[in-house]
């Protein structure tokens, strides 16, 4: 019997099981489906990672690095190529897994930590039309081939979506000698971080359509042309406005997709927002002893706050198996207008602080974000100077600010008036 | 010279070969593409039909009723996943109502058991999730669901695990008459064969032009659809037509063997016969169409869509007879829905032909009619430990989102007609059919399929000829990067 099984070795996995270590648990288990621990860091050969949680520049490796040489240290149990096939809650809840090295496994545990991240949306979760030759690839499924595999996936590209992955494919296809002819969003505003529209698109002259979409796909065995047409405010494609690219390549980075087939099958409660289970500000879902943290639980942008969060639901793990979890009332936490969720769903009245994530759903310029309680009284407020969908948002709630409200907490964005 | 050539090996090509296999023939079949299954037959509604709709009396109706009756005796003893879960045409108005009792009258004439035509309730109380305005429903028991690619597999298998040889990649580009029979000129060398049957799907016309002017022409006509997620599948528990049209049956909302959720088709006249692309038109009509049926389909649910192409032509039965100037060469053409119900029949219709002209043909004593087809995620616990002692590449998932193993793929590489390819691979063991549709494991499968078959990774295709997914390895490319 374990105390703690971790699902998903990856970042989110990996703080998690380093995290419960330190607060004293010694029987943790990381049951990961890939041949070795890091996650989809593994493929993010590019910079920018752990300068909130390191204060300096990492790639994506040197990130899963630290933690993987962190948790060496510790006596973390690790099996690899390890696939979790069903999770039973109970007490003790249990999960079923199958390798190649242990066969089919039934494991039991006190405390399960979700960490499975996510996957990217496909072609046919948009319906692009078209024909369907080959040539279209998921984002992250181009940068495997590139980073892990040392192959190269076409030569000339268009990138449907500005989400970050696609964003940093442009700059990495066109390192690769490829030539990115463009990159399109539907929106009017781009899905990714800023940075990374300068370093990789505009630092290499590769346009980006906004409130564009891709209409038409030729091609019967590869893909031979790209149509991309211009979007009304309604997203519908405005016929007349049709740009034809030749291409034998695109690239789709048009969303992710917390991974929680077994969350459901579990019958944790889910948050149709976020695609991911209802938790509370310790990342327990409405399950006892079943946490879920990182990317499984909503999509975050930067790495470093998956680390904080997974923190978080390790030492939350401990303490639910050292039985040092209080209990008390909670207040639940909605998104009013301009934010599109909030994690976490539910706050412990006598929790310290609560750290709140979320997106907002639309550009803000100057603004603020409000949280209200259910009475109509503002409990606090955060002045922003721009906010926008691609980067995801927090903000701390103390507990003499939570004592203060009546009933639940709304948070919503407001533009504030110039003047 | 071979006794039969069987040109095309899509679900019909493949029931012709797998009769004729019974007996002591030398029978070789020819296949334009680099994989079984790559036509009509891969891109359809995977429905057995259960044969009320075709007029009684026509080659349709018979070959229907018979074909859904030995497709499941077939994919019992071949292991193809199969179910009956019946069908339900629904009526909206008095005018669909009367449409049901003549497709009830129909189908008793056909031959069609256990039909019931029924109420508004009963049908509310059977499928919940139809619309309100649902006023009745003829049920048919005996209709079902099936996986299309394994059903053709299966029996193309047997075929040439009893002595069929099965060429690939080998379009015939001329036939010509013999001393005896014809010659099928290929890019794979020349074939001589005694009597030919033409399989060929959307081509039909095409290769029978290589011998004489034919006197029927095919019509192709593309059907559009969405392939949902799993949690769309329990919207219905039956195969949900509306009442047929000019169009044919209409869109269709039906589970599918692999527990998804399958709505189309449209209707869609097209000249190129290598069109299976999607429209916004084409996809908008589903939606619009098969909402009127289950009006809370989540579309945002969708995984794929894709578009097949109906074997229309220029007649409104089957074309399965002789040619009038060159006996010996059969059609089997214009075989369009509902072909895949009746494809079993319409082999062993041609077996029989096959039988005409040798009387006394006993069949094989050693015939075997077994395939040995492995799939983990049905096995149980103790099962699965077995299986993985034995061989422990069985406990390594490949394909997480259908829990699919590299034994299954493996095996499936070594099986009697191994996959060249991605979606080869993807059409025997499910991997890649799932939500992410193959942006983990894709990877991971061409990596397998480029060691066990000897290859580089970059001569691995998607499908067909000419699917390239690599272009090279990095560092290599060059060009004018900007920087």
């Amino acid at each position: 019997m374990y105390e703690l099984i971790v699902i998903g070795g990856g970042p989110a996995g990996l703080a998690a099981a380093c995290e419960a270590w330190d607060k004293g648990l010694r029987r943790i288990l990381i049951l990961e489906r890939d041949q070795e621990l890091g996650g989809i860091l593994n493929q993010c050969i590019h910079n920018g990672f752990g300068l909130h949680h390191f204060k300096e520049e990492l790639t994506g490796p040197e990130y899963a690095g630290r933690f993987i040489h962190q948790l060496e240290q510790t006596g973390v149990e690790v099996q690899l190529d390890t696939m979790v096939l069903q999770l039973l809650p109970g007490s003790p809840h249990q999960v079923h897994c199958v390798s190649a090295q242990q066969g089919y496994q039934i494991l039991e545990t006190q405390a399960v930590v979700l960490a499975m991240g996510c996957r990217e949306r496909t072609r046919g979760a948009i319906s692009i039309p078209g024909e369907r030759p080959a040539g279209i690839f998921t984002a992250g499924a181009a940068q495997r081939y590139l980073n892990m595999e040392g192959y190269m996936v076409g030569r000339r590209v268009v990138i449907l979506g500005s989400g970050d992955i696609g964003l940093i494919m442009a700059r990495r296809m066109t390192l690769e000698g490829a030539k990115v002819l463009a990159c399109v969003e539907l929106m009017p505003y781009s899905g990714g971080l800023t940075r990374n529209i300068v370093q990789c698109l505009e630092d290499y002259d590769i346009p980006l359509y906004l409130s564009h979409t891709v209409t038409d796909i030729k091609g019967h065995n590869r893909v031979e042309q790209v149509t991309v047409s211009q979007v009304d405010e309604h997203r519908r494609p405005i016929p007349g406005t049709e740009m034809i690219f030749d291409c034998d390549t695109l690239l789709l980075s048009v969303g992710l997709i917390p991974e929680n087939e077994l969350t459901r099958q579990a019958q944790i409660p889910m948050d149709r927002r976020t695609n991911g289970a209802v938790v509370y500000e310790n990342m327990e879902t409405q399950i006892p002893g079943i946490f879920a943290c990182g990317n499984v639980l909503h999509v975050h942008d930067l790495v470093d706050y998956v680390t904080a969060e997974s923190q978080r639901a390790g030492a939350a793990a401990a303490a639910y198996v050292q039985g040092t979890e209080k209990a008390s009332t909670s207040l639940p936490l909605t998104n009013g207008p301009g934010v599109g969720y909030t994690v976490p769903q539910n706050i412990h009245l006598d929790t310290d602080k609560a750290q709140v994530f979320f997106r907002v759903s639309q550009v803000f310029h100057k603004s603020c974000i409000v949280v209200r309680d259910e009475a109509g009284n503002q409990i606090a407020q955060f002045p922003r100077e721009h906010m926008a969908p691609g980067e995801m948002e927090q903000i701390s709630l103390p507990k003499v600010l939570l004592e203060r409200a009546v009933g639940g907490l709304t948070i919503a964005a407001e533009e504030v008036e110039e003047g | 010279m071979y006794d039969v050539i069987v040109l095309g090996c899509g679900v019909v090509g493949a029931a012709t070969a797998y009769q004729l296999s019974r007996y002591p023939l030398k029978v070789a079949v020819l296949e334009a593409q680099n994989d079984v299954a790559g036509g009509t037959t891969k891109a359809n509604s995977a429905i057995i039909h259960a044969g009320y709709d075709p007029e009684p009396g026509t080659l349709m109706a018979k070959l229907n009723v018979e074909g859904n009756r030995m497709a499941a005796d077939i994919c019992r003893k071949l292991h193809v996943p199969f179910a009956q879960v019946g069908s339900l045409v629904l009526a909206f108005d008095d005018g669909d109502l009367a449409t049901l009792h003549t497709l009830y009258d129909r189908g008793i004439k056909n031959g069609v058991p256990g039909l019931e035509l029924w109420d508004a309730q009963q049908v509310h109380q059977k499928e919940p999730h139809l619309s309100d305005a649902v006023v009745g429903a003829l049920y048919a028991p005996t209709a079902g669901i099936v996986d299309p690619w394994q059903y053709a597999l299966a029996m193309a298998e047997v075929a040439v695990t009893n002595g069929v040889e099965l060429h690939r990649c080998a379009p015939a580009t001329a036939i010509t008459p013999v001393e005896g029979g014809y010659a099928v000129t290929t890019p794979k060398g020349v074939f001589e064969g005694r009597y030919l049957f033409n399989a060929t799907g959307v081509f039909a016309d095409q290769v029978h032009g290589l011998l004489e002017e034919p006197d029927y022409r095919i019509t192709p006509n593309r059907g559009e659809y969405y392939l949902m997620d799993k949690s769309q599948h329990e919207q219905v528990s039956h195969v949900v037509f509306q009442c047929p049209n000019e169009n044919g049956k209409g869109v269709l909302v039906a589970p599918t063997i692999h527990g998804n959720l399958i709505v189309g088709p449209n209707a869609q006249p097209v000249e190129d016969r290598r069109n299976l692309g999607n429209t916004a038109e084409g996809l908008d009509f589903v939606r619009a169409h098969a909402t009127r049926s289950v009006p809370g389909l989540n579309f945002r649910e969708n995984i794929r869509n894709f578009a097949g192409l109906r074997a229309n032509s220029t007649r409104s039965d089957f074309i399965l007879e002789e040619s009038a100037n060159h006996p010996g060469f059969f059609d089997l053409a214009g075989i369009k829905s509902p072909g895949l119900a009746s494809a079993a029949a319409i082999g062993k219709w041609a077996c029989e032909r096959m039988l005409e002209q040798e009387p006394g043909l006993e069949a094989k004593e050693d015939f075997v009619e077994e395939r040995p087809h492995v799939v983990f995620h049905t096995l149980s616990p103790q099962e699965k430990n077995a299986l993985i002692a034995q061989d422990p590449r069985y406990g390594r998932v490949i394909c997480r989102c259908e829990t699919v193993t590299e034994g299954e793929i493996v095996a499936a590489l070594h099986a009697p007609i191994p996959p060249y390819t991605i979606n080869g691979v993807k059409r025997r063991c499910n991997a890649g059919m799932g939500r992410c549709q193959g942006g983990f494991c894709g990877p991971r499968v061409q990596d397998i399929i480029a060691r066990e078959l000897g290859i580089d990774p970059c001569e691995v295709l998607m499908d067909q000829e000419g699917t390239y997914v690599l272009t090279g390895e990095t560092k290599t490319q060059g060009g004018d990067a900007h920087v």
